[in-house]
């Protein structure tokens, strides 16, 4: 029997740290106790995209949400709303946050748009029938029974959707170059090795929507002419595997994974490949390296991932949010999705908004959205009253702004326009208590960190930046240290062998040039404007008496 | 699980599933609320409201949200039961036993007409 009630407790990684799989057995035991178990249901699912101090959870159909902290916030929520059928007022939030609407343009009100996230928070991730309840599934049928892999190449192609883990690469170009490649075997990966800093969206979506990556990724099998396909997650996301894992396995029990899909005749096995938290596998290659057994290195390109990339097979390679795309694209067509976002880049971006900013959490926003309204509109501002100094966008490997350039709509060309890059989608608001040089040196020693070793500019580079930029934070910086590190990133440019390497100068040039001024004091003037930096007491001189 | 072969059986599954997710949907057409306080419970207002939503199940109605709610100060006549339908007055019935509740559904729910011998109160209040 259908019950009235449901309780939904968010249980994406983050609630789990917070107690929520403890919160969602009280609140079971609890409705167990006062004999509502008739009447209410407990179910998890994926995160709600906005971040308290507590666990979120709703309660439909009244739809209202509560923020719980304690054990005695459960027992609250039970016997008020559950029992007495009264608001538990106290903890009670704002629904308008799950619903935000924003105005762009002073007339054109856009509201959060959900493409990618439209079912996180919404279904049972782990019950496939509440996906197939939403269309799930629908798009690989259609492909299957009406669709040539040409078409579906061409769909994808027409809706312009580019790849959503940084770079921005035309998703359905590739797709092509696999479809064209001849070989006896074809691979599709998926790349779930979530590690830019910041960067949490992925996490959210397969957290709370499996099923939608597993249906895409068997698409783009079908499209390209594989068989296989691999889901490299990155090895710390157990919450992802979990739910990934479950969704594999109902998904071939019901036959729309495995051989003869759906009638049709197509084959497509699907298996889960574990990262062992090395930033640098991220990168494509060094992830298919990664998954025959190697050691995490990046190869050398060309050839490409379409040409020769698993096993040296030809292989498409898309991160999570551009596949979770497909099936919608598929079932709306690529005018729909062309609707949406900026010319040059079609659709939604997830962003995670982190740092000192009121609503940590994951927006799905139309492409050109501008930084000021990610931050105010969306995030709520900035944290404690500050002032805000900078925002890094697009991860570590991202630009530093000022708070002069918020107005610039992020799309995958606000980097070549201005100055301001899109990458993974990381809004990471940096307030006024913090400094500079300390930021920027955090930055680069995380890449020293991730270097892998295998080629100098990176290795020694890093390490250099690193060394400057201690020095500067010390007091001892000299003012050919701001020339000389630009100098090293523009080398590792040109010769790092890999994403990695290559990437560092747009933090560091974005900083340098943004906030030339802070590191000039802390060199000259030898002082910290905002404290952070501990300067060394200049020794004292021996004096002969 | 039994395999899903075509795209009919993947339909069969949809429509199942959706029943039971569009439970959760606020956006509905009419509410039920069964008044829920210790009063109503002792009345046997849990036995009314299992037959509320097995009445709404069997006849295919999902666009009604059935919610509980505290005591509404009628005591006396629990259990007791207001419909909401979209457009009229909130009707309040009360007594209502599971059989009243199975009448109140097809009559008021489906076909629109009140179950005027069970009224206790017309109106907003």
């Amino acid at each position: 029997m259908p019950k009235s009630n449901v309780v939904l407790v968010s249980v994406d990684s983050n609630s789990v740290l917070k107690g929520a799989k403890y919160f969602k057995n009280l609140f079971q035991q609890l409705v167990d106790e006062y004999k509502l178990s008739d009447f209410v249901e407990v179910l998890e699912t994926g995160s709600f995209g906005v971040y308290k101090d507590g666990v979120i959870i709703a309660i439909y159909p009244e739809e209202v949400y509560y923020e719980i902290k304690d054990a005695a916030d459960v027992k609250k929520v039970v016997e008020e709303h559950l029992l007495k059928g009264r608001r538990a007022k106290d903890l009670e939030l704002d629904a308008e946050l799950f619903t935000r609407k924003l105005s762009v343009e002073a007339k054109k009100v856009v509201e959060e748009t959900r493409i990618v996230l439209r079912n996180a928070g919404v279904i049972d991730p782990t019950n496939i029938n509440e996906y197939i309840a939403r269309d799930g599934y629908m798009a690989l049928a259609k492909v299957l029974n009406e669709m040539k892999p040409q078409e579906v190449v061409e769909v994808v192609k027409e809706s312009g959707l580019r790849g959503r883990g940084g770079a921005g690469f035309p998703t359905g170009l590739k797709w092509e170059f696999t479809m064209k490649t001849d070989a006896d075997q074809k691979y599709v990966i998926c790349n779930a090795d979530e590690g830019e800093p910041g960067t949490f969206k992925d996490r959210l979506i397969m957290e709370g929507d499996p099923h939608s990556l597993i249906e895409a990724m068997t698409i783009a099998g079908y499209a390209v002419g594989a068989t296989k396909g691999y889901i490299y997650i990155r090895g710390e996301y157990y919450g992802s595997i979990q739910n990934i894992q479950k969704a594999i396995k109902d998904a071939y029990e019901y036959g729309l994974l495995g051989e003869d899909i759906l009638g049709s005749g197509f084959t497509f096995h699907l298996a889960v490949r574990l990262g062992a938290g090395a930033y640098v596998c991220g990168e494509e290659t060094a992830l298919m390296e990664s998954i025959e057994g190697k050691a995490g290195r990046p190869r050398l390109k060309p050839p490409y991932p379409p040409v020769s990339g698993l096993y040296s097979k030809p292989t498409v390679i898309n991160n999570v949010e551009t596949f979770v795309n497909v099936p919608q694209i598929i079932l709306n067509g690529a005018d729909w999705f062309k609707s949406i976002g900026t010319e040059s880049s079609p659709g939604t971006k997830v962003f995670s908004l982190c740092g000192n900013i009121v609503n940590r959490g994951i927006v799905e926003a139309p492409m050109g959205t501008t930084v000021r309204d990610l931050i105010y509109k969306f995030g709520g501002g900035i944290a404690n009253g500050k002032a805000l100094k900078m925002v890094q966008t697009g991860g570590t490997a991202g630009t530093f702004i000022g708070p002069d350039k918020l107005d610039v709509p992020l799309d995958f060309d606000s980097m070549k326009n201005y100055g301001v890059s899109l990458g993974s989608g990381v809004i990471l608001v940096i307030d006024e208590d913090n400094c500079a040089v300390d930021v920027l040196k955090n930055a680069m020693e995380f890449f020293e960190h991730e270097s892998c070793g295998k080629c100098t500019p990176c290795r020694e580079g890093t390490k250099m930046l690193v060394h400057m930029l201690n020095d500067i934070s010390k007091g001892k910086g000299k003012r050919e240290y701001l020339d000389a590190m630009k100098n090293i990133a523009s080398t590792m440019l040109d010769s790092a062998f890999c994403g990695l390497g290559q990437s560092v100068p747009v933090p560091l040039n974005s900083m340098l040039n943004n906030f030339e001024a802070e590191f000039l004091k802390h060199i000259e003037s030898k002082e910290s404007p905002c404290g952070i930096c501990k300067f060394e007491k200049p020794k004292k001189k021996l004096v002969k008496s | 699980m039994s395999k899903v072969k075509s795209l009919e059986d993947l339909m069969k599954i949809k429509e199942q599933a959706l029943k039971e997710l569009q439970m959760r949907d606020s956006k509905k057409k009419g509410k039920i609320v069964v008044a829920m306080g210790t009063c109503g419970i002792a009345a046997g207002a849990k036995d009314t409201l299992r037959a509320i939503v097995e009445a709404l199940d069997k006849n295919h109605i999902v666009d009604v949200a059935v919610v509980q709610s505290g005591c509404m100060g009628l005591c006396e006549v629990e259990p007791t039961v207001e419909v909401r339908m979209e457009g009229q007055d909130p009707i309040i019935y009360g007594h209502v036993t599971p059989e009243q509740a199975e009448r109140i559904v097809k009559q008021h729910v489906i076909e629109g007409k009140v179950v005027s011998d069970l009224v206790v109160r017309k109106g907003e209040v």
